[in-house]
């Protein structure tokens, strides 16, 4: 029925060991849009919940979310559109991110997904997908902003702790040297960032340190790692998946 | 080494372009050397031939020539203008009609010498020519010989007509003049032997002087070792310490610095140009081992001295070079910009980026922090992350380059790191705000020929220009990002860049050429004023070419200039103001000014003083624009004739310069004249008389002149000692000077009161101007040929002039094409015949026959000046013979017919006068 398959193997393996350039691979995403002929679905159920999402989601058209919906069920494997509890586990929204979004970062892939799912249950539903991939895709420089906070603060306490920023750079430089020598330099660059970013000086970073950091210098905005695509891969992303409503209108 | 054979090969005399080098012994045998030097070059120093080298290598040394051995390229013949007139003035010394002497003359062929000591004209210079002098030795013809660096050779020889030289090379090159007429004469050889006992003792006194010409060897032979000095030397430096390393080494150059003064422009920022990179090397070679890759070649050096303009108005002077003493107190920015670039050289992406914004926290407008990111290796880094695939990463360096690269040497080690290509290929990306961060950058750093150069060899052109396009074809999918930015602001990032580009003439050209005129032109049709100063900018720069001018006239862009005179923002009035002063040379252009109501918005910007700048393009666009007298016409409505009056004191040159010029265009008519003189112009004009600013002189005495010729004005001049001032102003150095001054005389003889008497009252007045007569300028010859008429109305002057041998004189320039010279000359002939035996005299020195072919001239004004002279000739019998014999009769006959008065009547006059001589020898004849 289905023709698209989620390579379960590849997440198994570990997303960050896979060879060759992450981003949007032709063949996953061939496989997306023969989605449309080949899913069978309660119309009338589908024309329900498209016009519930977008009552909270006003960046894409109906139709779009149309098309999102699909491509969601396609990714589940589930033509049901009634089991609504049903979502995309965690290993499968990572091999997406990394496949059609080009991430890399395990870690933040990880983050991602929390930020997507709204409810905490582990699961992406059709509702979180699609209100996730408006900021992906649609997302204003607030709402990408407040995305990004949310993924780096990432189940906290509202806020950015020096220890949560350790973690979050303590890849980023080319291990050379010793690993405490490593150390101390990644705690140097969480001195840099706190000094540039930490306006109220207590030590850590509130929404509101990062909003005028991010303000100021919008190459902060993904300051502890890439969380957002890159807009090539937007763009390519949305010329497959809304590819029949271009081809339709013309 | 390059630099060295270069400059001591001989090249093809061939005006500009390719040169190409000759087939000479000393070519051949620079050639040999080259060969067994590369040839063994590999086997002697394996490591060394390893290094790639595209840029010639130079340092100063204090080492002296005998340290280098033998065997280095030492034979190369360098002349230099101390030499070449100690030479000369040897030989003038024993020269002479008498037989004992070498030669019978030897003379420059040019008075004036320039402040180098050459005497070349500046074109020439940059082929390396110092003089030209004409020799006439006891045995053969004059030789006009040519001394240029390279050597002495024969040339071409001063043409007839034009008293021009013929620069191409006629023989060979010969070491120095003296060994050249050994070759030619032998009565010179001869007698130089006898006279060898003292010219010996004057050589020696020479040679006692510090001698230029071995030290340059050493600067050459030292280049041309470089490669294999290049260990010892670094060997060398360690061991002298630091004492030795901070005294400035100054081997020699000392010829260079003096012959690149003012009028070697080109050929001086070479120098320092080669100077510096030398000197970069050095202190580079101390942080980063080996790096003598990047860089230029040799060979374009050479074109770039012949493509790029002099026009170039250059930043180019050599920065002063601040390097943090490594033991210096160091500010507390060093360190920790230094553990910044610590972080760009060994994160990933996001520590990377969180280094380059902390960066950009420093105060990167400030010396200490530009030079502690060089000094720590930042600029190879940043530039290294322009090649990366990191938007995030390029965007912030580009930001932090953008701010730096204000400093003068860190633009040039942008260039020197091969930063200009990178920058160059991000205007390519399809990341608007990349695009435009990367033209700001190239905005700032192409401030000096060399990266400007850079940019276009790099396609650079062609790209900046596409950018003004930006947003036209708003259709073409673009890739929305944070990190956007918006097209207009494309446009004018690019705009920035080619305004600073567009100071090299090259560069104006390869605008033009990849169609950057009508996307400028259509950019001028908003309102952003940070849009239009750089879109003005860059076409008030081009507008120095022709081509230019014709298409901003055609692009209806003076419209749009006029319009924007009356902006708020003074440098966008500036730059209007500047491109109409260059386009307005153009008689259509001054009318177009007036037709969309420029010149008012120019008369009253005239009262807002304060700002120079300004004031300089305001007043240099009203002097163009006066030249159309339409537009004067207007000026004085507006009142802009006494508002120029006020500015003609405490104002700088370069506004004095366009005051005046606007003044003297004005005085060409009555009306103004009076008001110059009534609201007290005179004075503050008469007082720029003692100046040394040539342009202001050349403006200020035709001003002057126009003055004068109002006699209530001439009064007031007269008072002044205006004449006087004039008259000392035919000593000046500048023939435009010279000549702007015999002018101006003109009227001031013709209307002052007692003019005869005031002419005589200058001591050495009249011998000097007889004497301006054997210029070479035309223009000069055809002013004091009026000034000579305007003297020899006085009868006792006259009779002083002639025994100042005006007569020979004037006669010698008879054999002219020049109208405007025949036309003076033939009224100074008409004049002079007034006195003595002047008309026979000019008979005798062969003046008539030349004057006869004048009547063949287009030019009414020289039939009317010449039928005169030929009337006031043909008073002698022997001139009528003359004038019969070269077919006078028959042209003066069609002159009879002329409807100008004057004419009719002279070659009435003149015709009657041969006829009746033929009647009275035919009476003779048969009585």
């Amino acid at each position: 029925m289905v023709t698209f398959c989620v390579g379960y193997g590849v997440v198994n393996c570990g997303i960050s060991g896979t060879p060759g350039r992450p981003g949007l691979e032709l063949g996953y995403l061939r496989s997306l849009h023969c989605v449309e002929a080949t899913l069978d679905m309660d119309q009338k159920v589908l024309k329900k919940l498209v016009e519930s999402i977008s009552d909270t989601v006003k960046s894409f058209k109906k139709g779009e979310v149309e098309c999102l919906i699909r491509i969601f069920h396609s990714l589940v494997e589930r033509a049901d559109v009634r089991l609504d509890n049903i979502g995309l586990d965690r290993n499968t929204f990572r091999v997406i991110l990394h496949r059609i979004f080009g991430m890399t970062d395990d870690m933040l892939m990880n983050r991602v997904f929390f930020a997507f799912d709204k409810d905490n249950d582990n699961y992406i539903n059709v509702k979180e997908w699609v209100k996730g991939l408006s900021v992906f895709l649609r997302g204003t420089f607030e709402e990408k902003l407040k995305f990004c906070f949310e993924v780096y603060y990432f189940n906290g306490d509202g806020y950015i702790s020096q220890e949560k920023i350790f973690d979050m750079l303590k890849n980023s430089l080319h291990q050379q040297s010793p690993e405490e020598e490593t150390d101390e330099g990644i705690r140097e660059l969480v001195d840099i960032t706190l000094k540039k970013m930490d306006y109220d000086n207590d030590g850590k970073i509130s929404f509101a340190d990062f909003e005028k950091a991010v303000k100021e210098d919008r190459l902060l905005l993904e300051v502890f790692g890439p969380c957002l695509p890159e807009a090539k891969n937007c763009l390519d992303f949305e010329a497959l998946a809304f590819q029949h409503i271009l081809t339709s209108t013309f | 080494m390059g630099v060295a054979l270069t400059r001591s090969a001989q090249w093809t005399a061939a005006g500009h372009g390719a040169r190409t080098l000759e087939t000479t012994p000393l070519n051949e045998a620079i050639l040999e050397e080259i060969i067994m030097f590369v040839e063994s070059f590999i086997y002697k120093h394996p490591q060394e031939a390893n290094y790639v080298f595209v840029e010639p290598l130079e340092w100063k040394t204090n080492l002296d020539p005998p340290a280098f051995g033998s065997g280095y390229v030492v034979r190369e013949i360098r002349l230099n203008p101390r030499t070449v007139k100690n030479d000369i003035e040897l030989l003038k010394r024993f020269s002479g009609k008498e037989e004992q002497t070498v030669l019978e003359s030897i003379e420059y062929t040019s008075d004036y010498e320039f402040s180098n000591g050459c005497r070349a004209p500046p074109w020439r210079q940059i082929q390396g020519e110092i003089c030209y002098v004409l020799v006439k030795p006891h045995d053969g013809e004059t030789l006009c010989v040519t001394c240029s660096k390279e050597g002495v050779f024969l040339n071409g020889g001063k043409t007839e007509d034009e008293g021009e030289i013929n620069y191409e090379r006629k023989g060979e090159i010969y070491k120095d003049l003296i060994t050249l007429l050994r070759e030619k004469s032998a009565i010179f050889s001869e007698n130089m032997s006898k006279q060898e006992v003292g010219f010996n003792e004057e050589e020696q006194k020479k040679k006692d002087r510090p001698n230029e010409a071995p030290k340059e060897e050493v600067a050459a032979s030292c280049k041309a070792s470089a490669a294999s000095c290049r260990s010892a030397l670094e060997k060398n430096r360690i061991n002298l310490g630091r004492s030795q390393l901070t005294k400035r080494l100054e081997p020699s150059l000392n010829w260079k610095t003096t012959i690149d003064a003012k009028e070697n422009k080109s050929s001086l920022r070479d120098t320092q140009e080669e100077k510096h990179g030398g000197r970069l090397e050095k202190s580079r070679s101390s942080i980063s081992p080996g790096r003598v890759q990047l860089i230029r070649k040799n060979a374009e050096k050479i074109e770039e001295i012949i493509s790029e303009s002099s026009s170039e108005s250059e930043e180019d002077e050599e920065p002063p070079e601040h390097r943090q003493e490594a033991n210096a107190d160091l500010p507390s920015e060093y360190w920790q910009i230094q553990k910044l670039v610590k972080y760009l050289k060994g994160g990933n992406q996001t520590a990377t980026v969180i280094a380059l914004c902390s960066m950009k926290d420093f105060n990167l407008a400030q010396e200490t922090c530009q030079l502690a990111i060089r000094d720590v290796g930042g600029l190879e880094v940043l530039i290294n992350l322009l090649e990366t695939d990191e938007v995030k990463c390029k965007i912030g360096s580009l930001k932090i380059l953008k701010e730096i690269s204000h400093n003068p040497q860190i633009r040039r080690n942008i260039v020197d790191l091969g930063g200009l290509p990178i920058m160059v290929n991000t205007l390519d990306s399809p990341h608007k705000s990349l695009k435009c961060l990367a033209a700001e950058t190239i905005a700032n750093v192409a401030k000096f020929r060399r990266a400007r150069q850079a940019v276009r060899r790099h396609g650079g052109i062609t790209k900046l220009v596409a950018l003004l396009d930006c947003g036209q074809h708003s259709a073409e999918p673009t890739q929305s990002s944070l990190y956007e930015t918006r097209d207009v602001e494309v446009a004018r990032c690019g705009a920035l860049a080619l305004w600073s580009c567009s100071k090299s003439y090259a560069n104006k050209e390869a605008i033009r050429k990849a169609g950057g005129i009508p996307l400028l032109a259509r950019l001028l049709k908003t309102s952003h004023e940070d849009m239009l100063i750089p879109v003005v900018g860059t076409l008030q720069e081009c507008a120095s070419e022709e081509n230019y001018r014709v298409a901003i006239k055609a692009e209806r862009i003076i419209e749009n200039l006029v319009k924007n005179l009356n902006s708020e923002n003074e440098q966008l009035q500036e730059h209007c103001a500047m491109a109409i002063y260059q386009c307005a040379e153009d008689e259509e252009t001054r009318d177009l000014v007036r037709l969309h109501g420029g010149l008012k918005p120019l008369a009253s910007l005239l009262s807002n003083t304060g700002n120079k700048e300004r004031l300089a393009a305001v007043t240099g666009a009203i002097w163009k624009c006066s030249i159309s007298k339409e537009n004067v016409t207007k000026f004085r409505e507006y009142g802009a004739i006494e508002t120029l009056v006020g500015l003609l004191t405490d104002q700088p040159e370069e506004v004095l310069v366009n005051v005046v010029g606007a003044l003297g265009e004005c005085c060409q008519e009555h009306e103004n004249r009076v008001i110059i003189r009534k609201c007290g112009g005179i004075q503050p004009l008469v007082n720029l008389l003692i100046g040394v600013n040539r342009a202001l002189l050349v403006n200020v005495t035709k001003a002057v002149g126009a003055c004068a010729v109002e006699p209530e004005s001439m009064m007031i001049i007269d008072r002044l000692d205006g004449v006087r001032l004039l008259w000392s102003l035919l000593k000046s150095p500048h023939p435009d000077v010279k000549a702007s001054a015999a002018w101006a005389l003109c009227p001031c003889i013709q209307n002052a009161k007692d003019a005869g008497e005031m002419v005589r009252s200058f001591v050495g007045g009249l011998e000097l101007v007889v004497n301006l007569l054997k210029s070479d300028n035309k223009e000069v010859l055809a002013s004091v040929c009026a000034t000579i008429t305007n003297i020899a109305k006085d009868q006792e002057n006259l009779a002083v002039i002639t025994d100042h041998g005006v007569v020979p004189l004037l006669s010698k320039l008879a054999n002219t094409n020049n109208d405007k010279l025949r036309c003076h000359l033939a009224e100074a002939i008409s004049r002079c015949c007034m006195w003595g035996r002047n008309r026979v005299a000019f008979g005798e020195h062969k003046a008539v026959a030349p004057l006869v072919r004048y009547l063949k001239s287009n030019d009414t004004n020289v039939h009317r000046a010449t039928a005169q002279a030929l009337y006031q000739l043909s008073e002698d019998a022997d001139n009528c013979i003359t004038m019969h014999e070269n077919g006078a009769v028959k042209l003066l006959l069609d002159m009879v017919g002329s409807p100008d008065q004057d004419l009719q009547e002279a070659a009435a006059g003149c015709i009657s006068n041969i006829r009746r001589l033929a009647l009275a020898t035919e009476k003779a004849r048969y009585t």
